[in-house]
């Protein structure tokens, strides 16, 4: 009994806090529109959300296509069919390995950046403080992350096709020994434009879903430095978690 | 009944969860006069002030500010009455991304059209008021804990607040700083004439800055009036927290009285 009454709690708990989320974004979307617009904030953030993560989203994706054109190409030697190495390296990372875990790194490096930082503020009373001084923190501090978050995805993502493709080719080239020329036109033959649209959209839906998941944790931060921990830690599980079934809807729906 | 209240905290009641913090607080705050609020450790001191300026709404009752309801106002109505108000935070609550000079200018750039210039004359002004030179430029990483107080009390009365309310503004602080502090709230008090609303349960605090003292125990305001009136209570629990205060408060008065003499 205890644990249906257990699990029955959890579940209420979840729906709760997804109803709050729901509302939290909604009344960002709100403010989102409504001048003045902090174009400052916005490129701040498109700095650290999208340029100070190159890095790490670069590395990702190199080791993806790579490792995507040996695996690939160990299956598919078994049946012939080496020549659609590029091929598959191109479609997997633009359709989804590009949009997928570029999300979940930036998750990772900005969307725990927002809510420890946010989650201090809210520790520290900066949060009330905004509201004495007649500023909406909404306004202040959660659009411009909204905002970043949601127009730098794609350009990252087009970054990680890219270097995914290129890891791919000097993979299958360098040391798979393929004809650079054929590689290279296996890996255009298929793709379609819609293949990377589709990774685009995907990956703006998964920058609004870090940004606002990693600020309502933040701004729902209590419990000193214990709470800033946790909150972070929740940002970085829930976002995750939102992505991977998202992008499952996503790509089931619309492709 | 012909005084004239700022702030009216009529039945308040307030819980979180199944806690209860509030329940049936009454507190009226006369323009122009230092109000000490007092009482232990998560009496709900500061629950009571988050209600004054809006960052709380009660679940029952209501908290007239300037004979407006704070329930019952829009977001735009809210905003305009927190201008009302500086709040000097416990913690000092200073945007840690921005220099001191921009804390203390921030509600200037935001809500005014002056120009740069004279926003610096102002910061600068505020921060000579408090005691504070040459920081403007610094971040609030470099200030110590008093240093930071007086910054985020400069940055509370940046916009002329016809209200300060102070949250524990001694808390944390040693001995002569925690004296600056107090000299710092009753010269707010004369230089711009504002009304204080401290809590805080520092007793040599409470009898230096206040004109009157109320008392919050299990929610509810259990003694209120003149310091002398409210430290000679007869209530076993206000008489025994207030002893300290007792203490300095009367000696205060012999001590100090060949100095004003």
């Amino acid at each position: 009994m205890r644990f249906v009454h257990n699990f029955g709690a959890m579940i209420i708990s979840a729906l709760h806090s997804l109803g709050e989320a729901t509302v939290f974004t909604l009344d960002t979307l709100r403010w989102i529109v409504r001048p003045p617009f902090r174009i400052r904030a916005v490129l701040e953030q498109m700095q650290e959300i999208g340029y100070n993560s190159i890095p790490i989203v670069a590395i990702t994706a190199l080791s993806t296509g790579a490792v995507l054109a040996i695996q690939s190409y160990i299956g598919f030697k078994r049946f012939g069919a080496e020549s659609m190495v590029g091929t598959v390296v191109a479609l997997s990372m633009t359709r989804e390995l590009g949009p997928v875990l570029t999300g979940i790194v930036v998750a990772g490096r900005a969307g725990s950046a927002m809510a420890a930082e946010l989650g201090t503020m809210k520790v520290t009373e900066q949060i009330d403080a905004l509201f004495t001084l007649s500023a909406n923190p909404v306004k202040y501090l959660i659009v411009p992350r909204i905002i970043a978050a949601t127009l730098m995805l794609p350009i990252l993502v087009i970054l990680a096709d890219m270097i995914g493709i290129a890891g791919g080719a000097s993979i299958g080239v360098g040391v798979l020994d393929a004809n650079p020329v054929i590689y290279m036109k296996k890996t255009f033959e298929f793709l379609q434009l819609n293949d990377i649209y589709s990774g685009l959209f995907k990956s703006m839906v998964f920058g609004l879903i870090i940004a606002a998941v990693s600020c309502f944790q933040g701004v729902n931060t209590d419990g000193g430095a214990e709470g800033v921990g946790k909150a972070t830690t929740r940002a970085v599980v829930v976002s995750t978690i939102m992505i991977l079934l998202t992008d499952y809807v996503l790509t089931s729906i619309l492709f | 009944m012909g005084k004239d209240y700022i702030i009216k905290v009529d039945n308040v009641h307030k819980a979180f969860g199944d806690k209860s913090v509030l329940t049936g607080a009454n507190l009226s705050v006369e323009r122009g006069e230092s109000m000490v609020v007092i009482g232990g450790s998560g009496t709900g001191k500061s629950v009571l002030i988050k209600h004054m300026i809006g960052l709380m709404m009660p679940d029952k009752g209501k908290v007239v500010v300037d004979g407006k309801e704070v329930g019952k106002l829009n977001e735009e109505e809210l905003n305009s009455l927190r201008r009302k108000f500086g709040m000097l935070f416990q913690g000092a609550a200073l945007f840690d991304s921005l220099t001191i000079g921009e804390n203390v200018g921030f509600a200037l750039k935001e809500h005014t059209n002056l120009s740069k210039r004279d926003r610096e004359k102002i910061v600068i002004d505020k921060l000579n008021m408090v005691g504070l030179k040459n920081v403007e430029n610094l971040k609030p990483m470099e200030l110590s804990g008093g240093m930071k107080k007086r910054a985020g009390l400069a940055r509370a009365i940046a916009m002329d607040p016809e209200i300060i309310l102070y949250d524990e503004p001694t808390t944390g602080l040693d001995p002569l700083m925690c004296d600056q502090i107090n000299d710092l709230i009753v010269s707010m008090q004369s230089k711009i004439g504002a009304t204080a609303v401290t809590i805080t349960h520092d007793m040599v605090s409470a009898s230096k800055i206040a004109d009157r003292v109320a008392m919050l125990y299990n929610g509810k305001f259990i003694s209120t009036g003149k310091p002398a009136e409210v430290f000679n209570d007869t209530n076993p629990v206000v008489a025994n927290f207030c002893y300290i205060g007792k203490i300095v408060y009367e000696t205060e008065a012999i001590y100090s009285r060949p100095i004003k003499g």
